[in-house]
């Protein structure tokens, strides 16, 4: 084992020596980037783990959008188990002239039964655990509420049509939407004290809850009693099916970002590979000599497995703490709309950086520095003896092979892995084609402008393949981020901008019939505008031509979740312009003859089911059947409110249900909807403007956390750029030697350098700006259907950033090699 | 100590076959100091090479140390080489990224000699490094280099010492010290010395010299007739 002993002894001094500085940081680099997002998630889906048992705030919950039986909580409470009850709506809270938009919650003594409420006696009060609910015309308010209507506690806030008293600010509760926003702050209120408020009417959106607690077999026994006689509208979610849900959304977002610093691991191993390459050329001498020495080849090869294992738990050691380190500016950004306090992380994603660490060294270091192990003794005699030889086949296989392992690793899943290679390969080669077009169109500039260019420019042409590697590497990263940070905002601003001026931007809910006139008489006298507005019916479907939906095979998974839940119908007579009849005929303005039904196209197809199907519709504990008899396609972006359902005119009125409305109120007017609240109670307004500004936090809070994954992309191809100078080092060195000799000044030799980097860097800034314009064009173009026009920030940004970054490193980098005195250059040689 | 019987060694080039050494034989006694003088091209460093068990022969055997080199592969004449052989280069071959004193403790580690550092101080110290020890090669002259492969060679106490042109570098004064360092260290030693050299100062010292002209073996006389 005495290579063990030479083989740390070797290590030591080769770090020294700075032999394995830009092994170290490649590898250092693709670790700390899988970590980072290692060790975010970790602590994310920790979070949520140790939520899962609480995160229904009972180990049962029977949810429905229609009042619950009773019956169900007796029959649990004679079988001994906790129970509770809570009902959630969404409605306006006023005070004083401010009104927003708030989730209430309305919860019975007992609640939760399980995990608990955190509260605070002041807006940012330390919090403590809460004994008991809100009492009888109190509410504990979530700090956000707080926030928009500039309240604190002890503040009166009105709900419908009682005034209820803020007691606590509510920080927690343990069935919150966790890992999304909420796009309205939480009211906690008693129960009780609901149906005082006058806004819970039938038709109204609620959801009513049942929960319960108690010992498992009981729970079991409980599930097994009611689950057959439970309606259509009524579902069971048990403590694994929350725990599911969350898993499977974690597992996504945790392989999306995982996969984004894969990006950054391939750009460092190939750093890696160029760096492993120096090493053993620099290190067949000394190779030669050890076993000049009296070194087997065994021991050579034992010597060199034993270093690069050191490398890896080095690389890994290092690269975790940083991770772990890194994590907390991921954990920064997504603080908000994670919303709760991380825990912290475990060990696991250790194992991610150690196996991260051993892919890149096993796939792009071992086979370099294996090959020198083969070098013959009387190299030390003849040092023309040619370097033993690597084939293509074993460097690129090795190397792909491994990459693909990881990622197999990652995605669990060969054929998500297939079509990631495949996306790679292609992306790698457009990239590379592209690259070695303006590499080669460099060529005809060269004679351009004095010595300095010539020789610059000369160095790219002359390390083509490398060249092309450094205006990839860089191009792509910069691509990516020049994407997320600018041509995201573009393409955000052009889709408002396709929004008409005075579309409708407050759209109403809940509107009992006998409000609706009198609410469009209230907008035209306030705005001089009457509302468009719409019925609306909710029900479930139920039964396809005579069969239920249980028994019923729909075509496909958007099809099953359709009948997961309950559905908007509504009824009209006229054909909205949005919308356009593909299929059987539309029933015509006037028509009032038995109920039909008009589905959107897409539904249809999802469901499968089509024109003379008969469908059955639960509606509000009722069922009503119609026969299909026109399909639509929908332009969704109209700004209209749309209906996968369309019930005919005439019979459909008689149905139970409430209004929407939309109506435009300009900005210096939105103080009226105050007004309307306390006239109307029970209307729910929603701003769309305050969502929108919502929903464009959470894409800028998202980006920027996957722009930050990209960063460590670019440090990457900083190191695959010092890499390749690294490679070139010594041949620098004798160059700049001759030039100083031949009469070059040391000056004009650095101005050489510095064009030859700043050039490959604006090549690299052209390659990512012509990327992310095409993708932003394309996505803008395809997904979105806008018309795009390229900021003209775009190329300044790419061309500056490329430009920089490539040319003040690589110069950097360059410049001692350059500033060597020539003697002891030449005398080297 | 050192014999050899009927070595060629061919190699195939673009022309044809060529060939380097033609039936060359010899055998060196214990301690005895032979140089392998010719013209340049005539196979000396080549024999030498054979000799050491760097290259194999296309014909012939070679006995080191009692034990057949010939018959041994690559990793059994590398453990021989191991103990028993010492190495000076013209070119030094110091490993670039060492201090002196780590260059000369590698084949110490290599034999797994505990007391690595403090011989290798010590054998610097007999050349007159002993104040140079924490200086890379890069800060040393060509001389003080020469004078750190020569400890190197010497610290195991080598049966045989193996020097292919240790002056050939080296400018003529410090030629003449490096080869004084390299003889008294020898006589010290009682090791048996094989060199390749040009300089004729050098071969002189020799007990015998070997004159090699287009692969064979020209004539095998005592030194001191070659110098006079």
């Amino acid at each position: 084992m005495k290579f063990l002993g030479f083989a740390f002894r070797t290590f030591r001094r080769d770090l020294r020596a700075g032999e394995l500085s830009i092994l170290v940081a490649a590898i250092v680099v693709a670790v700390t980037a899988m970590t980072a997002v290692g060790f975010f998630t970790d602590r994310v889906a920790g979070a949520m783990k140790a939520q899962a048992s609480q995160v229904l705030a009972a180990d049962l919950v029977l949810r429905s959008a229609g009042p619950l039986s009773p019956g169900y909580l007796v029959e649990a409470r004679g079988l001994g188990l906790e129970i509770a009850e809570t009902l959630a709506f969404p409605t306006v809270v006023v005070a004083g002239e401010q009104t927003t938009l708030a989730a209430i919650d309305a919860v019975s003594a007992g609640y939760p039964l399980r995990g608990e409420l955190r509260v605070a006696d002041t807006l940012f009060g330390n919090g403590r655990p809460a004994t008991g609910i809100p009492g009888r015309g109190e509410a504990w308010a979530e700090p956000g509420l707080l926030g928009r209507l500039g309240l604190d506690v002890g503040a009166s806030v009105t709900v419908g049509e009682r005034t209820l008293r803020v007691t606590r600010v509510l920080q927690y509760k343990p069935d919150q939407n966790i890992g999304f926003v909420n796009l309205a702050p939480g009211l906690m209120v008693n129960l009780e004290d609901v149906p005082g408020f006058g806004v819970v009417k039938p038709g109204s959106r609620v959801t009513y809850n049942q929960m319960f607690a108690g010992e498992e077999a009981r729970i079991a026994e409980f599930r097994r009693s009611i689950t057959p006689r439970l309606r259509p509208d009524e579902a069971l979610r048990g403590r694994e099916d929350a725990g599911e849900q969350i898993n499977a959304a974690i597992d996504r977002a945790q392989r999306f970002l995982t996969l984004a610093s894969l990006v950054t691991v391939i750009l460092a191993a190939v750093a890696t590979g160029m760096a492993a390459r120096r090493y053993a050329l620099r290190h067949l001498d000394n190779v030669a000599l050890l076993k000049t020495l009296g070194a087997t080849q065994g021991f050579v090869i034992a010597v060199t497995v034993t270093e690069l294992a050191l490398v890896i738990a080095m690389t890994a050691a290092l690269g975790v703490l940083l991770g772990y380190g890194a994590q907390y500016g991921l954990a920064f950004i997504a603080a908000e709309f994670v919303g709760f306090v991380l825990p912290p992380a475990s060990g696991q994603p250790f194992l991610l950086g150690v196996l991260t660490a051993a892919t890149i060294v096993m796939g792009f270091a071992l086979p370099h520095l294996l090959s020198v192990g083969t070098t013959p003794p009387l190299r030390v005699l003849r040092r023309d003896l040619p370097p033993p030889q690597l084939g293509a086949a074993v460097t690129y296989g090795v190397a792909l092979a491994a990459i693909g392992a990881l990622v197999l690793v990652i995605v669990r899943d060969p054929l998500l892995l297939g079509l990631i290679a495949g996306g790679v390969v292609a992306l790698a080669l457009v990239a590379t084609g592209l690259g070695w077009l303006l590499v080669r169109s460099l060529a005809r500039f060269r004679g351009a402008a004095g010595i300095a260019w010539r020789y610059g420019l000369a160095n790219i042409a002359r390390r083509g393949g490398e060249s092309v590697v450094q205006v990839v590497a860089f191009g792509l990263s910069l691509m990516v981020l020049l994407l997320l940070g600018v041509v995201r905002n573009d393409i955000l601003r052009t889709w408002e901008q396709t929004l008409p001026a005075n579309a409708p931007n407050q759209f109403m809910i809940n509107i009992e019939p006998d409000q609706l006139a009198g609410l469009k008489q209230f907008f035209q006298d306030e705005v001089g505008q009457e509302p468009f507005s719409l019925p609306l019916i909710r029900g479930r479907l139920t039964g396809v031509n005579g069969t239920p939906v249980k028994d019923f095979t729909v075509a496909n998974a958007q099809g099953a979740t359709f009948l997961q839940r309950e559905a908007n119908l509504t009824w009209m007579g006229a054909l909205p312009e949005s919308n356009q009849v593909t299929a059987g005929t539309w029933w015509g303005e006037d028509y009032a003859g038995p109920l039909q039904l008009s589905l959107d196209a897409e539904l249809a197809t999802n469901l499968g089911v089509t024109v003379g199907d008969t469908l059955t519709f639960n509606v509000a504990g009722e069922d009503i059947e119609a026969p299909v008899t026109s399909l639509r396609t929908i332009e969704w972006d109209s700004f209209q409110p749309n209906f996968f359902v369309v019930l005919s005119p005439g019979l459909a009125a008689d149905l139970p249900q409430t209004y929407l409305a939309s109506v435009y109120v300009p900005r210096d007017r939105v103080e009226i909807l105050s007004t309307l609240v306390r006239q109307f109670p029970g209307v729910t307004v929603l701003d769309l403007e305050v969502i929108l500004s919502q929903v464009r936090e959470v894409i800028d809070k998202a980006s920027m956390a996957v722009q930050y994954v990209f960063l460590f992309t670019l440090l990457a191809g900083v190191v695959v750029l010092l890499a390749a100078i690294q490679l070139t080092r010594d041949e620098r060195r004798f160059e700049s030697a001759i030039l100083h000799t031949l009469g070059a000044a040391r000056r004009k030799i650095l101005q050489g350098v510095a064009i030859e980097f700043l050039t490959l860097g604006s090549l690299a800034g052209v390659l990512a700006a012509v990327g992310a314009t095409i993708l932003g064009w394309g996505l803008a173009t395809y997904a979105f259907k806008l018309d795009y026009t390229v900021s003209a920030l775009l190329w300044p940004l790419g061309l500056v950033a490329g430009a920089l970054i490539v040319g003040i490193a690589g110069t950097l980098a360059t410049r001692k090699a350059v500033n060597e005195p020539p003697v002891a250059v030449l005398r080297d040689r | 100590m050192l014999r050899a019987t009927g070595l060629s060694k061919q190699v195939s080039s673009p022309e044809g076959t060529l060939t380097i050494l033609d039936d060359v034989s010899l055998e060196i006694a214990r301690g005895e100091s032979v140089a392998l003088v010719g013209p340049s091209g005539a196979g000396k460093t080549t024999l030498l090479a054979i000799l050491a068990g760097l290259d194999q022969p296309t014909r012939g055997r070679v006995w080191l140390c009692g034990e057949e080199l010939t018959g041994l592969d690559e990793d059994g004449r590398a453990l021989l080489r191991a103990r028993r052989v010492g190495f000076v280069f013209q070119s030094f071959h110091l490993v670039q990224s060492l201090t002196a004193l780590e260059n000369v403790m590698l084949p110490l580690e290599l034999a797994g000699e505990p007391r690595a550092a403090a011989l290798a101080r010590e054998t610097l110290a007999n050349v007159g490094l002993g104040s140079r020890t924490g200086h890379y090669p890069k800060q040393l002259s060509g001389g003080e280099q020469q004078r750190v492969a020569i400890a190197r060679a010497f610290v195991l106490r080598p049966e045989v010492l193996f020097a292919d042109e240790p002056t050939g570098n080296l400018d003529s004064a410090t030629g003449e010290r490096i080869g004084r360092l390299l003889f008294d260290l020898n006589a010290e030693a009682r090791t048996t010395l094989v060199l390749v050299t040009h300089e004729r100062s050098l071969a002189a010292r020799c007990d015998r010299t070997i004159r090699i002209e287009a692969g064979r073996v020209a004539t095998g006389e005592p030194a001191a007739a070659v110098a006079g």
